[in-house]
This record gives structure tokens, sequence and C-alpha cells, in this order.
């Protein structure tokens, strides 16, 4: 117990009356900090990625790759369907990625290549994630045979496999050279909304239970508004994830497509028709037109994947990661 | 006045806490969750641990189960029948948990294997520690679902959790924690997820268990109500450190440190004359990341002063050895009651910025340091 | 159980019908045999194009013909008219379809297992080196397109061999699913098959793998972090009991359903594999049947696959059901 005198402030019925002085600075730090400082839901997103190692590098990877695609053919000197002297040439100056049998500048074809399926993967992505979203909200808020219905649709796209569905009405759309990439956007995005469906949907269904909504609705809302004013944006976490991966996975199916044949076609060119033009070159002695490529593919993949894990992170954080 | 000590030997004193510290080591700093807990716990006595959220009341049991987990730092001392449990290897924990010391858990919804029958969950308790037969344990576990009062024991004993109502599965997850004959129980918040109707009758199977094992029980709880019915004895946390200790007598009657006094106040009681205003405490409790000096309760105290904030309290005896609070003027509250310390105001929004009070945190929303309100 | 059991076969019925419509519609718009056939110079004559279009039962409406196919298959096992008047195609679904399924059967076994084991191990010892190690090769295997792994692992293949044994039969197969030459007796057969199974298998298992241990990984740490596993420790159970009839049982459950889901763009995968291994099963007779615009193989082809996928989905809700007694009650 103190010695010294001590005079109590009159505490009945008020408020404390002797300041202490305080000053709010940061959590860390020697001063006085009661609180932990607020920050904007935004703010601790983005601090939340930054933590994320490979997402970070894998978005500067990633913004190289874009710029390499869409600003390099504008600065390099090659364009990239014009035959040149230079036969099967291995990566030297003025050809960085060497050439094809045809004396086409692997560099110049990768760029545009890598143009053509970053192009079809953002507007298959962007396509299908719209269309999911609204169907899965409409089919999570309404719930009962509306959303039976409407799952069972989506859930017979799924039975059925996308390359394959791609590749038979791939078919009809080789229509002019200049729109047959749309066409192909198209279907694969008629092919992967459901997948945006059923998550969208998933989310919707718990967040319909939850209180604010029923306040919406107290205060007189009406569905349409409801659901797209209050639900959706509460959803926009698993959505950005689920467009990520979109981007990724039509990557690979589009590739995948075109290395067959049945993607996009000659003269056109995407990166699956480089590699199926290289395929046999690793034995034939011209390594490179099938490895730059096939790197290509690789990394636009992976980057992405690790974009889409840090976004994750970043919305919904778990313990279940692994801290890269 | 002297300091606080739990003898930590006696014939029948069976747990044993001292200085008991446990850091959590996070992305964001070192969470500072038990700063010195020390307790003692007698055969056959009930202790109700009390406390807010991120007091440190549930870490202090864990760390006594050897269920924190790996990252966890702690320090000091937990003795089980005077052997030093802290630094034990997983197996010797192995061999403690369920049959000498055991623990219920504070959601029944969540505490069962969804897939496994009742009757296979309270067998198997029985069979990771005695070697006995599966007839002999399922006998077992019958015998245990009509002590803790669960009609039609031969039908139940066959169903899956999700067939059994709330208060009928922590039941179960008391006759799991009786199973062996415990000498403790520890028994975190078992009534915080459950309905008032429910809640009585979860705390009877308690009681029950706890007379017919014979063990001594730690009670935690965030609700004062529950441990003035079963608690021979009462320690008060806050911010992880004990904040006062004493007989269920004696807290409830002559408590001395603001904050028991505060949790009283704000209790609705059947026992009192007048028709009193309930007094709630203002604010909300630190964050455990960065605590300032002194006393962790000086923002929301009404008698905090100079000294309060620069130096924290030691847990000294009152008026008799087994009745200590931390507070630099714990003599000064005896006799008070709630009503003559804190205010009856249930604004919390008039707390005064000055003391770093953050009305957003209060009030629930996000706000930036301008006021804007962010979704 | 049982119960169970038979209404979600009974569900699965016009799940599969509706697929059939869903598949006819979509395929019979897209494919018209009669188009090689049209753009041929010098031109037909419109009577041979007509008689051919009545052959194939092609001058009928479109709904009818729906029909007309659905019962001639479900009531007589006919799979329709090819192009080529010498192709049976159900004999040819057949023999590919026995080609493909080993395949596709092997490389989910082989998935399940590395994916399983690697999930619980980094789950378990979270955060450790062997964590970090396998999830980056687990994104390596996510981002690696199938065709590129394929093509790979072939020129490896023929690099090794070449290396090892420059005159002789190759050591790994590289191409087809068996040798052109078999050799006889069944175990020879077998040894032969399984031979040249290596490869492909490879291919196809390792990139679901990636998803699958993934997953796996978070669900056991969704699992290992619950509260009945606190529970089963604090009840004093072993580690291994624990882990396994405790924490690995409840979180094998979501995994059952992710890979039924998955089975659709496994059998994509196939084609892929197949193509590039040159294997003369499913794969080989779609894009052989799509190069000659042959539109009953491709529906054939197209009602095995999705049967397939509902097979298994109906697999994976009776898997889910035994293992989580929640949803035998539903």
């Amino acid at each position: 117990m103190p010695d010294e005198e001590i005079t109590l402030p009159d505490i009945v019925g008020t408020t404390r009356t002797t300041p202490v002085e305080q000053s709010r600075k940061g959590p860390v730090g020697g001063d006085r900090e009661f609180t932990v400082e607020v920050r904007t839901q935004r703010q601790i997103i983005v601090s939340r990625f930054v933590k994320h190692r490979a997402a970070v590098i894998s978005s500067v990877v990633f913004l190289v790759v874009v710029l390499f695609a869409f600003v390099g053919p504008l600065l390099w000197h090659q364009p990239y369907n014009v035959y040149t002297n230079d036969i099967e040439v291995p990566p030297s100056g003025a050809h960085p990625f060497g050439t094809d049998g045809s004396g086409y500048d692997l560099f110049a074809d990768v760029m545009h290549g890598a143009a053509r399926t970053l192009e079809i993967a953002a507007s298959v992505a962007i396509a299908s994630t719209l269309i999911g979203t609204i169907y899965g909200a409409v089919a999570g808020y309404y719930r009962g045979w509306i959303d039976t219905v409407m799952m069972r649709v989506a859930d017979l796209i799924l039975t059925i496999p996308a390359l394959v569905m791609a590749i038979i009405v791939s078919d009809k759309f080789s229509a002019s050279i200049a729109s047959a990439w749309y066409f192909l956007a198209l279907i694969l995005a008629a092919l992967f909304w459901p997948i945006c469906a059923r998550i969208v949907r998933a989310q919707v269904l718990s967040l319909r239970e939850k209180e604010f909504v029923e306040a919406a609705r107290a205060l007189g809302g009406k569905d349409g508004r409801i659901i797209f004013r209050h639900i959706v944006p509460n959803c926009t976490g698993s959505i950005i994830v689920v467009l990520t991966l979109t981007v990724a996975n039509t990557v690979l199916v589009e590739t995948a497509l075109s290395f067959l044949g049945f993607g996009v076609r000659p003269p056109d060119t995407s990166l699956g028709t480089l590699v199926n033009n290289g395929q046999t070159s690793i034995q034939n002695g011209f390594p490179w037109l099938f490895y730059f490529p096939a790197l290509f593919i690789i990394l636009i993949v992976l980057s992405i994947n690790f974009i889409g894990d840090g976004l994750r992170d970043a919305f919904d954080p778990q313990q279940t990661r692994v801290r890269a | 006045m002297t300091a606080y000590s739990s003898p930590s030997t006696g014939s029948d004193v069976l747990l044993a806490v001292n200085g008991l510290t446990v850091d959590f080591p996070t992305a964001d700093g070192v969470v500072r969750a038990v700063r010195g807990v020390s307790y003692e716990l007698r055969a056959g006595e009930v202790l109700g641990i009390v406390g807010e959220s991120g007091s440190g009341k549930s870490v202090s049991s864990m760390a006594v189960m050897g269920l924190l987990p790996k990252s966890a730092r702690i320090d000091g001392s937990i003795t089980f029948r005077g052997r030093e449990l802290l630094g034990s290897t997983e197996k010797q924990f192995m061999e403690i948990r369920g049959s000498k010391i055991a623990m219920i858990f504070q959601d029944p919804m969540t505490s069962l294997n969804p897939v496994y029958k009742i009757g296979f969950q309270l067998a198997e308790a029985v069979l990771a520690h005695h070697d006995v037969g599966r007839q002999e344990a399922r006998k077992r576990a019958l015998e245990l679902l009509e002590i803790v009062g669960i009609p039609f024991p031969e039908q139940r004993i066959d169903q899956y959790p999700h067939e059994f109502s709330g208060g009928m599965r922590q039941r179960v997850v008391i006759a799991i924690a009786m199973a062996n004959n415990p000498d403790v129980i520890i028994a975190d918040e078992p009534t915080t997820a459950l309905d008032v109707t429910v809640q009585a009758q979860v705390l009877e199977s308690l009681r029950t268990a706890q007379q017919e094992t014979g063990a001594a029980m730690v009670l935690i709880t965030h609700d004062l109500g529950v441990v003035a019915g079963q608690a021979d004895r009462v320690l008060v946390m806050y911010a992880g450190k004990p904040v006062e200790i004493g007989g269920v007598d004696d807290i409830y009657y002559n408590p001395r440190m603001p904050y028991t006094l505060g949790l009283l106040g704000s209790l609705p009681r059947l026992d009192v004359d007048r028709a009193e205003r309930l007094t709630p405490i203002q604010g909300a409790p630190p964050s455990l990341l960065s605590l300032p000096p002194g006393c962790p309760f000086t923002p929301r105290c009404p008698m905090a002063a100079d000294l309060c904030a620069e130096r924290e309290p030691e847990l000294l005896t009152t008026d008799s050895p087994a009745h200590a609070a931390a507070c630099h003027y714990s003599v000064l509250l005896a006799g008070k009651q709630p009503g003559e310390v804190f205010a009856t105001s249930a604004e919390d929004a008039v707390m005064p910025e000055a003391y770093g009070a953050d009305t957003a945190a209060v009030t629930g929303t996000i706000t930036t340091t301008h006021g804007e309100t962010a979704e | 159980m049982f119960a169970f059991t038979i209404r979600r076969l009974l569900a699965s019925i016009p799940v599969l019908f509706f697929s059939t419509l869903l598949v006819f519609l979509i395929v019979a718009s897209s494919v018209d045999p009669l188009s090689p056939l049209r753009a041929r110079n010098p031109p037909i004559p419109q009577k041979t194009i007509l008689a051919e279009a009545h052959r194939l039962g092609l001058d009928h409406p479109l709904l009818q013909r729906y029909w007309d196919w659905l019962t001639g298959l479900v009531l007589h096992g006919n799979w329709g008219t090819s192009v080529s008047p010498s192709y049976d195609i159900g004999q040819r679904l057949g023999s590919a379809f026995l080609v493909t399924i080993r395949l596709v059967v092997l490389s989910i076994v082989l998935s399940l297992i590395l994916a399983v084991a690697v999930g619980v191990l980094t789950a378990v010892r979270q955060y450790s080196k062997m964590d970090y190690a396998a999830t980056a090769v687990g994104f390596l295997f996510l981002s690696l397109p199938t065709f590129v792994f394929a093509i790979l692992l072939k020129s490896w293949a023929i690099q090794f061999n070449q290396a090892v044994r420059p005159d002789g039969p190759p050591l790994i197969a590289t191409l087809f699913e068996a040798s052109p030459n078999p050799p006889t007796g069944f175990f020879g057969k077998i040894g032969d098959a399984a031979g040249h199974l290596l490869l492909p298998t490879i291919v196809l298992s390792l990139i679901s793998y990636a998803s699958w241990s993934r997953f796996q990984r978070s669900s056991m740490l969704e699992v290992l972090n619950s509260d009945y596993v606190r529970l089963a420790r604090a009840k004093g159970l072993s580690r291994s009991r624990v882990l396994f009839r405790h924490a690995l049982r409840n979180a094998l459950i979501p995994l059952s359903t992710q890979v039924a889901l998955d089975t659709a763009s496994l059998l994509g995968g196939a084609v892929i594999t197949e193509t590039i291994f040159e294997w003369h099963g499913m794969g080989y007779m779609f894009i052989q049947a799509i190069g000659n615009y042959d539109l009953y193989p491709i529906l054939a082809w197209l009602v095995v696959a999705s049967s397939l996928v509902i097979i298994f989905n109906l697999v994976a809700d009776l898997l889910y059901a035994v293992l989580d007694p929640r949803i035998r009650l539903a």
C-alpha cells in the first residue's frame, strides 16, 4: 500500500475525472495504446496480400508477361507471321527465341501467342464469373425448387468434359479468322460458368441467413436489391478467387485445345499451337521450339495460381495456408 | 498485507499452479495470454475461474492438460500431486489426460465426433486407460449415461451425436470426463453455449459428476451466476493475470478489486431490496499484444489514479490470507456497493476520448481515423 | 443405408436422361456428317447426299431423331450408324473403353493414395520444410499442362532409351497401350500392358494429385483444429488413434466429393494423354470421329463419358453416406 496521502476523486455517478496522459500511437512502440489501431477493410486485405511473398513475386512476373505480350510487339521489329531467311536457327541476338521451320521468329510468335491466350483467358474469366455470380446468387437466394432446377442444369453442364465439348462445338465456328477467338471464348465461358455459380450459391446460402439480410428485408428492400447490393458484395472474396482460378483453368484448357488443333487456328497463333508445332522438335534438335512456349504457359498459370492463393489468404485468412 | 502465495504442498493439494505464463508468438507480435497465474486446488473443492474473453482463463487450463499448440511458450510450474507437469512428454500427458485430469469444453455441438456413435466415444475413453473388454466398456458407458441423466440409455447409446440436443450432448461430454473417475475435472465454460433452462440441467449433471467421482473441479466461466451456485473458491482474472482470489462469500460480499465490483454490479440480482440499476463496466478488455505499463484495468476503472497507470498492482492479501486482491486502493473498497463506484450509465459512447478509448471499437463499426464508415 | 442407395440410384436416372438430351441437342446441331460431302470438289450429286442423309437418319426433325436414337440405344443396344458403313460403333466403343478405363482407374487410385498421404503428412507437420517443398511441387504440377508434361516425359524416356539401349527395343514404352507384337500368355500381356501404362499414368495422376493433396491438406488442418479432435486428445487417446480414427476419417469426407467432381476433367486429360502417347483408346476414337464428322460415334462417346461421371458422382455420394452418418438420414 503506497505511503503517500491518496486523494481520491469524487467517484460517485460520474466517469473518471483524473485524466491520465495518453497518446495514440501504433501498436508496436513504447507509448500507451489501449486499443488496436483500426484500418479500412481494403487496407487490411492489401496488407495481408503483401505478406504473401510468392503472390507478390508472381504479380510482378505476371505483369511482366502481360507487358511482354501486349507491349512487346509494338517494340519488337519482327512481326510474328512473316517468313525470314533464318530457318530453324537457335536462340541468338536477332532471334532471342530462335526460329522455326518456316523462318518465323519465335520471339514474336510467343508474344502474339501469349497475348491471344491471355485475351481469351481474361474474357472467359470475366464472362463466366459474371454469369455464374448472377446465376448462383439467384439460385442461392430463392432456394426451393428454383434452386434445385437451376443447379441441376448447372450440374448437367459439369458432367460433360469441357475439353471434349469445346472440341465438338468449335468445329462450327471456324468461320473467319478474326472472329474465331471470340467464339472460342464464348464456348469456354458457357462451359465454365457453372463452377462459379456453385461457389457463389454456397456462399449466398449461408449469407442469406444472416441478420443483415433480415434487416434489409424488414426495411422494405426488394429482392433484387438485397441480392446485389447486400449479399453479393459480401461474396467478393470468393468471387475474386474464382475469377483468378478460372483464368488459370482457361489457359490450360485453351492451350490444350489449340494444341490439339481445335482451338486457335492458323494463321492465328496461341501458345498451345506453338507447343504443337514444336512437340517433335526436341528430338529433332530444335528444342527451343518446344521449351519457350511451354515455359510461358507454365509461367502464366503458375503466377496466376500463386496470385489466387494470395488473394484467398487476403480475403479469408486461415491457419491452413503455408506462409510462402 | 502480504503477497498472496498459494501453498503448493499440503497433503490434499491436488493441482498447484505457480507463476504460469503463456506467450503466443504471432505475426503481429507476442501475445502474452497468461501473465503469472497461481492457484491451488484441493481434493473435493470447486474453484471457479471468472473472467472475460481474453482474460487467459481457458489458456491456463489448456496448459494444465498440455493441449496448447506447439508454438506456445509456457513458463512457471504446474504440479499434479506434487509431480511437475510442464515439460512432460506427450506420452506422459496421455496417461494423465482423461484418467487423472479430465476436461469439458465449451461447445457441445462440436465437441463430439459426428461420425461415431455415442457409445463408441464413451467406451473409447474407458478403453484408453483400462485393459478391459468391449462388453465391460459398454456396460460402463451405459452406467455413465444413466448417472448424467440421459433417458433410455440402452437405445441412446447406439445413436449418433446429431440425434442429441445441445444439453444432452454436453451431458455426454460430462459422462466422458467422468469415465475413469478422474481426480480433477476442468470444465471450460460448460454452459456458455446453452440456453439458460438447459444450463441448470447441465450444471446439475456436473454436480453429480463431481459427487460421484469425488473429483476436484475447476469451473471456468464468465457468468458469475453460475459460479455462485457451484464454487467454493473463486479466482477472478483480467488481461492474463489474477486480480482477486478468495472464498465465494468473500468475493461476492466483500470484493476488493474494482473489476470484481463491476462484474457483480452488472449482474442482475434478486437478493437486493431496492430496485437498483445495473452498473455496466464501460469499454473493452485491452489487447494482449501491447499492454501498457500499470494496471491493465486502468482505462475502465472509475477509481483510477496516476499510480494505477504507472505500476501494476500485486496480488496482496486483504482481511484474511485466503482473500487477496490486486489493486492499489483495495482498502478503499471495503464495504462498497457497485453503484457507489460505477456509474449506472449504459452509454459507452460517452467514454472520454482522452483515455485512448476508440468509440468505434466499442460500437462495432469500422471507422477510419477521420470518421468515415467502411462496410 | 439400403434405402438411401436405392433413392440415389433412382435419382440418377433422370439426370442420365437429361444429360443424353443435352448431349444430343448440342452434338446434333454442331456436327454435320454431310459437310465433307458437301465440300467435295467436284461436287457430289444431290441425290447421293440425300441418300446418305436418309441412311444416317438426318432427314427427320431433331427431337424425333433424339427419341429414335435413345430408344434404339436403350431398347436394342443400337449405338447408331457411322459414316463408314463397316464401323461397328458398339464394338469399337467396347474395346476402346477397356483400354482407357485401366488408365483412368489406375491414375485415380495412384493420385488418391499420394494425395492423402502427402495431405496428411503436410498437415501434421505444418510449416515444416517438407510442407513448403510439397506445396511448391504441388503448385508446379497444378500449373503444368497435361500435354506439356506428357511430351516432356515422352522425350526424356526416348533419350533415356537411346542412352541405355540404343540398339534394341525401348526400355520404357513411349507409344501405344501395348506392343505391336505383344508377348504371349496372360502374364506376358499384363506385363506388357503395365509397362506401357507407366508414362501415361504418371502424367494423368500427378496433375490430379496436385489439386487433391492441397485439398486434403486444408481439409485435414481444419479437422485437426476442430473441437472433437481436441476432446479426443483430452481423453488421453494415442496420437495415431486421434490422427487416423478421428481426424482422417472426417477429413476424407470432402475429398470423395471433390474426386467425383473432377472426373469430367480427368476424362478430358485422358483424351490428351492418349493422343500424345498414341493409345488406341477412347481418346483416339473420339478424335477420329471428330475428324470424320461422324455423329453417332461422338454421341456414343459422350453418353459413355457422362455416364461415367454420373456413376462416379453416385459412388461418391454413397461413400459420403457411409463415412458420414448425418447424411444417411437426410
